[in-house]
């Protein structure tokens, strides 16, 4: 008993040590796994003398369901992606700010200022952008990729080795895509041609994740994987030999967004965060790091070649990428259905 | 094992007599507060309406058990059939619980016997052997055998360089990759238990068996088996409880590609579907079936006790 | 006596056993070796390096795999001594203190954390906490480790309690001593094996807990299992390898110490049961 005391005041000093540190002030982040390099932290650590602590998530879905579930209140900032946004702001999860309280807001990329998710940008501000299509490794299949067939119809020597990414919207949305129908389409046809298309495709997959799509690619455990786009080069850099594909049917194009969250227990300290990542130069280091696109003008100065010379970060000029919708309650029940029936 | 606590002789020591109720305040309290309070609000939280993406409104409904029970169609206005999607991912998690328990059995049985015949000091150091890989952290374990068995793995490695086969066996990501990570993670549940048993089990009866011209597999049968049967079925359900609920192994070694009961009810508190009455009322569903196999371990205790 | 141990042996145990040390030591192994293998990817081999070990101490992930051990030792030794306080007064009362009120349910009380599944449990404490306006943080994991820990420590103080005869009680009691000197005195030193082993077993499972963890943990706040967790989602790294043998090591070296420990403490049996 008495060692067990004597451990316990151990334990105690041990936390006290562990929270003592404290600086000047707190910024609690909620943020993508791999999506900020440490040393872009840190710089802001030392700049604004305050403490970072991160946590991650791995889908929209993940962070709105912890959000409502009690941890709103906890962190400063998050980074949802566009459709995400927009949910958040109708679920009143989101707080506003006005431009002059972030003395960069002029550094945002005209076309990124007045975007449909959150008009004039009240509630966030751009933080990276790119694609989600898929990649393919070449020393498996040699063939034509630009089709969504690759991963809905796939070829004899990529069957039973993809990885879908484990993000209900950006499959069906790529599904709508390869089926030629509008997302969050409430025509019943179109729907049950949606479940039956992934009912068939799930025989040919092989497993779902989204933070294991870089590694399944790079170890060989898949031959072909739904991925993001600069999450493709870094497995390319990795040594995959993969290559990142456009489908001719579309693709999916997303913007995630550094929000303000409502009741953050460090609003100042938040908002300056969100000015430091609109200095061109912490943005391209982000870019360096996630291999995306900065919502930010200014940054081509302090891009990497790895980044200026990647071909997943440059779609074919004739091709446009499409949002993922969010898609309203009647329909999104659908969508539920399908997803679960899709994993049952 | 836990009942035999409860029902030992000394319950007449009463050195504290009176005391009982005050000593027992706070696990009472503890207990009471942090896991009888929130299972239950989870039942009630079961028969309310669901907001959309996730939370309730306390409004009485029943949806959550017919959106279980009974399929409406992709449109929910159909008549209602029996719905299958859930049942079969409950089934599936039976299923691989009892491949796993199953396993767990056939190797574990031996296995304690084994160490349980041994001499003193050899008996400690086979003992040893056998828990400290459980001292190793469950995620720990989870990882080393999806290290080991996926495709580039070193098992596939080591039987391609042997030629004992042509090219990798595709284990990872399938149903037995999950069995293999349940019976891997709760092994060591059914080999102590089953330990237990055969170690105060006396030798005494198989030689009477013995005697009388059994052979050592009928005394085996006939005469261990129905005495170290307590152990054998404590080792049964410490490994298909946890099996049942089981998380990490799905996940990690299934490929996530199908559900199970834990990632299922995870999914409407973490995921997509965002769905709390729904989630609530498969943990409640899961929770009954728990209570009626330990209800099923509580009444065969009672005969072993009786006898 | 041939024929008498004729009869333990069965032919086939012993190469089952084998098979089972080797399935439950395989995996371990595999991944030690690969944890000094000199090569970024993971599959292949490049030769011996320790440098992965260097990695977990200095490399760009040390700080938060430190705080993470911090946290979980911190949480694990304190959810520990509550759980195992409140577990030996809860053996007492169960088997000393004769009849009381609610004794049979309390039986199932104390055994509740070990019957509900960890995902009921994880998910009801997080919606719980939620409602109750309880801030997820190190207090949420702390309060969730305390309830599943009381089975674990109560199991072994309780076997270890039953094991002890109540005559030392008596005898002390018999020369006026009080009931709280009687406790402290006979019953609490006699109990030593089984609190300790009540008080380890209560340690490990909290250090191993992973899924209750992850569903109440607040923000920014790791333990070990969840930032391995964290980490190998997104593909087994050989820094990840190297902290995993080093958690071995750790196990083993605890599982040694107490397994002697408790040799040198045992001069009863401690189960009378069945």
């Amino acid at each position: 008993m008495k060692l067990a005391l004597k451990l316990g005041a151990s334990a105690l000093a041990l936390t006290l040590a562990a929270t003592s540190a404290k600086a000047e002030g707190e910024l609690s982040l909620y943020h993508w796994f791999e999506y900020i390099p440490q040393e872009l932290l840190d710089k802001f650590s030392a700049e604004y003398d305050v403490t970072v602590t991160m946590d991650t998530f791995d889908s929209n879905e993940a962070m709105l369901a912890a959000l409502k579930a009690g941890k709103l209140g906890s962190y400063d900032v998050a980074v949802p992606g566009d459709y995400m946004v927009e949910i958040m702001i109708g679920e009143g999860m989101l707080d506003s700010f006005e431009p002059s309280e972030v003395s960069n807001f002029g550094n945002i990329a005209p076309q990124w200022v007045d975007v449909s998710f959150d008009p004039g940008r009240a509630h966030s501000i751009p933080y990276q952008w790119g694609s989600t299509s898929f990649s393919v490794n070449r020393d498996v299949y040699a063939g034509d990729i630009n089709t969504t067939s690759i991963l809905f119809d796939p070829p004899a020597e990529l069957k039973g080795k993809i990885n879908m990414l484990d993000s209900q919207g950006e499959v069906m949305a790529l599904a709508s895509l390869h089926l030629g129908i509008p997302q969050c389409t409430s025509d019943r046809d179109q729907l049950k041609a949606l479940n039956d298309l992934l009912q068939a495709a799930k025989a040919d997959w092989a497993s779902f994740g989204s933070d294991v799509a870089k590694d399944v690619l790079v170890s060989g455990d898949a031959a072909a994987g739904m991925i993001w786009n600069g999450f493709s080069a870094k497995a390319r850099e990795e040594g995959a030999n993969i290559e990142y594909a456009f489908p001719k049917e579309g693709f999916v194009v997303w913007m995630d967004n550094v929000v303000l969250l409502k009741d953050a227990p460090n609003r100042d300290n938040a908002l300056k965060f969100m000015n430091f990542l609109l200095e061109p130069e912490n943005a391209a280091a982000v870019t360096n790091y996630a291999q995306y696109t900065a919502g930010v003008t200014g940054v081509d100065g302090f891009l990497s070649e790895a980044v200026t010379g990647a071909p997943e970060l440059s779609p074919p000029a004739d091709q446009a990428g499409e949002f993922v919708m969010a898609c309203d309650q009647d329909v999104q029940e659908v969508y539920d259905t399908i997803w679960t029936n899709l994993k049952k | 094992m836990a009942a035999d606590i409860s029902s030992g002789g000394s319950s007449t020591i009463t050195t504290y007599q009176g005391q009982g109720a005050r000593m027992m305040l706070p696990a009472w309290v503890i207990i009471g507060f942090f896991l009888v309070l929130p299972v239950g609000m989870m039942l009630v939280y079961s028969f309310l309406t669901k907001e959309f993406r996730g939370g309730v409104i306390w409004d009485f409904s029943l949806a959550a058990y017919d959106q279980f029970f009974f399929d409406r169609g992709l449109f929910g206005d159909e008549p209602p059939k029996i719905e299958w999607t859930y049942i079969t991912i409950f089934w599936r998690s039976i299923w691989q619980a009892a491949v796993a328990t199953v396993l767990c059995l056939l190797i574990g049985f031996p296995t304690a016997w084994f160490i349980a015949t041994r001499a003193g000091p050899a008996r400690s150091i086979w003992l040893f052997a056998i828990t400290i890989p459980y001292w190793v952290n469950l995620l720990i374990r989870t990882i080393s055998m999806k290290f080991l068995i996926r495709d580039n793995g070193p098992l596939n490695e080591f039987l391609l360089a042997i030629g004992v086969i042509g090219e990798p066996i595709g284990l990872i990501n399938t149903n037995f990759a999950v069995q293999l990570g349940l019976f891997y993670s709760y092994l060591p549940f059914m080999v102590l238990p089953i330990y237990a048993s055969v170690e105060r089990y006396n030798m005494a009866y198989s030689e009477a068996a013995a005697d009388l011209y059994a052979s050592k597999w009928a005394a085996l049968r006939f005469v261990v088996l129905p005495i170290v049967k307590p152990g054998i079925i404590a080792g049964c359900i410490l490994v298909f409880v946890p099996s049942l609920g089981a998380f990490l192994a799905p996940d990690l070694l299934g490929g996530a590609k199908n559900f199970m009961i834990g990632s299922l009810i995870e999914e409407q508190f973490k995921g997509n579907a965002g769905n709390w009455p729904f989630g609530a009322a498969a943990s409640m569903i899961l929770l009954s079936m728990v209570l009626v196999v330990l209800a099923f371990y509580a009444r065969a205790q009672t005969k072993a006790g009786d006898r | 006596m041939a024929a008498r141990l004729d009869l333990r042996r069965f032919p086939g145990f012993l190469p089952i056993t084998w098979l089972c040390l080797v399935l439950l030591y395989a995996p371990l192994i595999v991944v030690m070796v690969y944890s000094f293998n000199d090569s970024n990817s993971v599959t292949l081999w490049g030769g011996f390096t320790l440098r992965w070990y260097v990695e977990v101490f200095t490399g760009p992930e040390a700080p938060k795999f430190k705080a993470a051990a911090l946290n979980s030792l911190a949480i694990a030794i304190s959810a520990a001594i509550v759980a195992t306080t409140i577990a030996t007064a809860a053996a007492t009362a169960m088997l000393r203190s004769g009849q009381f009120r609610g004794k049979s349910v309390s039986f199932v009380l104390i055994n509740l954390p070990l019957m509900v599944p960890e995902i009921v449990t994880a998910v009801a404490s997080l919606v719980f906490f939620s409602a109750i306006g309880f801030q997820a943080g190190y207090l949420t994991i702390l309060v969730a480790h305390i309830v599943f820990c009381i089975p674990f420590a109560y199991l072994p103080i309780a076997a270890r309690m039953q094991g002890i005869e109540g005559a030392y009680e008596q005898a002390a009691q018999d020369l006026y001593a009080t009931k709280w000197q009687t406790f402290r005195l006979i019953l609490l030193p006699l109990m030593a094996p089984g609190i300790m082993s009540g008080f380890l077993l209560a340690f490990i499972i909290s250090l191993d807990d992973f899924i209750i963890t992850n569903f109440v943990k607040g923000a920014g706040i790791e333990t070990l299992p969840t930032a391995i967790f964290g980490s190998v989602k997104q593909g087994i790294k050989p820094n990840i390898m190297a902290i995993s043998t080093l958690l071995l090591l750790v196990s083993v070296v605890l599982v040694t110490v107490s397994y002697l420990l408790g040799r040198k403490g045992q001069t009863t049996p401690t189960n009378k049961g069945t």
